[in-house]
């Protein structure tokens, strides 16, 4: 009896264990190529200081060999497309004949764009994302075709944009004329959806540092996006994750490029206030 | 010739005379294996990198034949001693008879 009475605790304990299996993000600092310093651990800001205390990139959660691989430009893959959208940078297109280089000079000069986006765009008089405003220019200063939103090309311009970017800070506006779309953003944010009845804060603000299976699970910072993923060998856009998380919910999603992903990217953009760009990032 | 190749080569800028250094390699390329069909059927004809070589001022350092089995954009990485200054040279050969070349000038201090 006293046998048994031992054996079924041990194994409640087990149970009790597996069920609070706790994997902390690592401590670490992220220095690429041995050079920049970023910040992938930092104060949460004022708006989301209710839920967090502190904010963290996702970079934390990842194994020792990915962390790495990041830290690495050449060993890091998403450089390889970076380097075919510097290429198309300076590249002329469209009826207008003009590369992006013509307008903006080297892509090196671009790096307070990523920190800031999405933004609002007063002439479209809607919140913009980088991918918006890429294939804004493209039309109407190039006459150039459009990009497709979650498209090849797309994806490494953005990866280039946040290459140079890398060190600095994200920083994007929530209040005046973006306010409204990011209250949108926040209460798709808590909303929960699908068959599983999950909202992104269930797993990614209430959850974060547990196992997901055998998954460790990160607050689910964008700062790291584009993010080269080691599970299908490419770039990944945020939508294109926004769409994977949604799917896994077992819910029918939203399509990339459309408002309601464009006002949840600005709210978990926001969530990320103070931590540095870091795309194109390397995640599993 | 196979679109977007481009080779990329790490060598440390100077080393220690007889100090072995690591080397990274990397090729973009598709490495097209040749088993894979497109959507009407038909076998994609096979295109890769077939071998790659790196001397160090006129001795062969290393010389490695690549397989269809290796994925896209193949990364090497090996160790090399240097015996005095310097350069390495880098080759990738393509099926298609493309060969691909990358050089890198060592210091000793």
């Amino acid at each position: 009896m006293t046998n048994l009475r031992g054996a079924l605790s041990a194994l409640i304990i087990a149970g009790t264990m597996a069920s609070v299996a706790v994997a902390d993000p690592v401590d670490d600092s992220l220095i690429i190529n041995g050079e920049t310093t970023l910040v992938t651990r930092t104060k949460a800001p004022a708006h989301v200081s209710d839920a967090l205390d502190e904010v963290m990139s996702g970079w934390l959660f990842r194994g020792t060999e990915t962390r790495a691989m990041q830290a690495d430009d050449f060993d890091n893959p998403g450089m390889i497309f970076v380097e075919q959208a510097e290429d198309v940078w300076n590249t002329a297109d469209g009826s207008e004949g003009k590369s992006c280089a013509d307008c903006h000079g080297a892509s090196s000069d671009m790096s307070e764009v990523r920190p800031t986006f999405p933004k609002w765009n007063d002439a479209a008089e809607e919140v913009f994302t980088l991918e918006m405003q890429v294939n804004d220019c493209r039309e109407n200063r190039m006459g150039a075709e459009k990009w497709k939103y979650n498209g090849g090309e797309m994806v490494n311009m953005t990866a280039l944009l946040a290459s140079v970017s890398r060190g600095n800070t994200v920083n994007v506006a929530i209040d005046g004329p973006a306010q409204a779309t990011w209250e949108q953003g926040k209460e798709l944010y808590y909303t929960r959806t699908g068959q599983l009845e999950l909202s992104c804060a269930n797993c990614h603000e209430d959850s974060y540092g547990l196992m997901i299976r055998a998954d460790h699970l990160s607050q689910g910072q964008i700062n790291g996006f584009p993010t080269y993923r080691l599970k299908n060998t490419k770039l990944n856009s945020i939508h294109d994750r926004f769409k994977g998380c949604i799917r896994d919910t077992r819910a029918e999603t939203y399509s990339p490029g459309s408002p309601e992903f464009v006002a949840l990217e600005l709210y978990v953009a926001s969530r990320g206030n103070g931590l540095s760009v870091e795309g194109p990032s390397v995640r599993n | 010739m196979a679109k977007g190749v481009k080779p990329r080569v790490k060598v440390p800028k100077k080393a220690a005379a007889g100090e072995a250094i690591t080397i990274k390699t990397l090729i973009s390329h598709k490495m097209e294996s040749g088993q894979r069909k497109d959507d009407d059927g038909n076998l994609i004809p096979r295109s890769i990198i077939n071998r790659f070589t790196c001397d160090f001022n006129g001795e062969n350092v290393i010389d490695v034949t690549l397989e269809p089995a290796i994925s896209t954009n193949p990364y090497l990485e090996f160790a090399a001693t240097v015996p005095e200054a310097g350069e390495f040279k880098f080759t990738w050969y393509d099926d298609d008879g493309s060969v691909y070349e990358e050089s890198k000038k060592i210091a000793i201090g």
